[in-house]
């Protein structure tokens, strides 16, 4: 029951804090991650998998992902409304006051900082999905960088490889994501990755 | 005063089915949902023009949340008011935890099995690639002079290689566009009176 009630408030602090649309929450999933046993890692991985071949905003479907793997259905329908709550409340708001707040200098510069710093995030969030999928790495620290031929033992080229390929076809034929991650679970299957 | 009991009831359930039937209907989150957006609720139901949708995603972009939910929650408002903007955000969500519980319950059954297995470490490779894709768009969007280039630097660097958590990095960056925008209204105010003396 506590645990439901942590969960919630987890929930509740993403939908606070992921400014950006729903890869802004992957950031603060890995931190529910790390800091409670509820899901891997590679968890994660699937849900965001998901959650892109799946109608719906990703950000909701992650968390309702999340959600159902730590408490069933019901974890699954709190810890969506949880991730909604905050900006239901925010946009409630914000609507009565539309226009003042729009050209507001604070928001606007506000915004001008945030937009890049969301972007970092979604890119520090990436980067720890390549470190895992190429080295089984879990996470690099800057207390590592003495040392890091201890940290990068094992390479997985078939990855990188089928990486290389996807990004080449993404990048050139463009086209529903949903089309990719099917070849790419065929692929998955083929090659044995 | 029946009647507009009925009519309102009416309106509340065609907020959540309109919003129900985009949530089902588009994949690829906010960005990918602004076009379905546009076309239902702009052109076939007439409930918002294109301005009005331009402002809610701008404002949804600002404000924490799914820009999707952001929206409806937006349009549902205009729509029905408070009660509206809840059924709104429901109807859009729905879809959502329907799908997504069937999924995950038929995933936790099959995780063992060996094609499943292989299948999802292929997706994994590929989400990667998903998200390298929508980073590079983004910095494209939102890096734009040195001040954004430094923000984006320095909170990479903090997240990627630090423990530090991702909610003090946000707070830390709201405190410093605080900070900025002060000191340059004050110089702005500053050159004004300077101009003004010459």
């Amino acid at each position: 029951m506590l645990d439901l009630l942590i969960m919630c408030l987890q929930f509740m602090k993403t939908g606070l804090f992921a400014v950006g649309g729903g890869l802004a929450t992957i950031p603060f999933l890995y931190e529910l991650s790390d800091k409670y046993a509820w899901f891997s890692h590679s968890d994660i991985l699937n849900f965001i998998a998901v959650a892109e071949a799946t109608p719906g905003p990703v950000g909701v479907n992650m968390a309702t992902f999340a959600g159902f793997i730590t408490h069933g259905v019901g974890g699954a329908v709190l810890s969506t409304l949880s991730l909604v709550l905050p900006s239901f409340v925010i946009i409630m708001i914000v609507a009565t006051i539309l226009q003042k707040f729009r050209d507001n200098r604070f928001v606007t510069q506000g915004f001008h900082f945030l937009r890049p710093a969301s972007t970092a995030l979604i890119g520090a969030a990436g980067l720890r999905v390549l470190l895992i999928v190429f080295f089984d790495v879990e996470r690099v620290t800057f207390d590592m960088f003495g040392h890091l031929g201890e940290v990068f033992t094992h390479v997985n080229w078939m990855a990188i490889i089928v990486f290389c390929v996807m990004f080449f076809l993404m990048k050139t034929f463009k086209g529903h994501t949903l089309i990719y991650i099917l070849i790419a679970a065929a692929l998955g299957i083929i090659l044995k990755l | 005063m029946q009647n507009s009991l009925t009519e309102k009831l009416k309106l509340y359930f065609t907020i959540y089915w309109t919003m129900f039937k985009i949530g089902i209907t588009t994949f690829g989150g906010g960005y990918a949902m602004i076009a379905v957006f546009d076309k239902e609720l702009g052109e076939r139901k007439k409930w918002i023009d294109q301005e009005e949708l331009l402002d809610y995603l701008a404002i949804s972009q600002i404000t924490p949340g799914v820009i999707a939910v952001n929206v409806a929650t937006f349009v549902g408002r205009k729509k029905g008011g408070v009660l509206g903007a809840i059924f709104g955000t429901l109807g859009v969500i729905t879809p959502s935890l329907i799908i997504i519980t069937i999924i995950a319950a038929l995933l936790t059954n099959f995780a063992g099995n060996e094609y499943v297995m292989h299948a999802f470490a292929g997706i994994r490779i590929c989400v990667c690639v998903l998200i390298i894709n929508a980073t590079i768009r983004f910095i494209k969007q939102t890096v734009v002079d040195v001040l954004t280039l430094a923000t984006f630097l320095c909170v990479f660097l903090v997240a990627a290689f630090t423990r530090v958590s991702t909610v003090y990095i946000v707070l830390f960056i709201i405190l410093v566009s605080v900070v900025f925008t002060l000191i340059k209204g004050l110089a702005d105010k500053k050159k004004h009176d300077g101009g003004a003396k010459c």
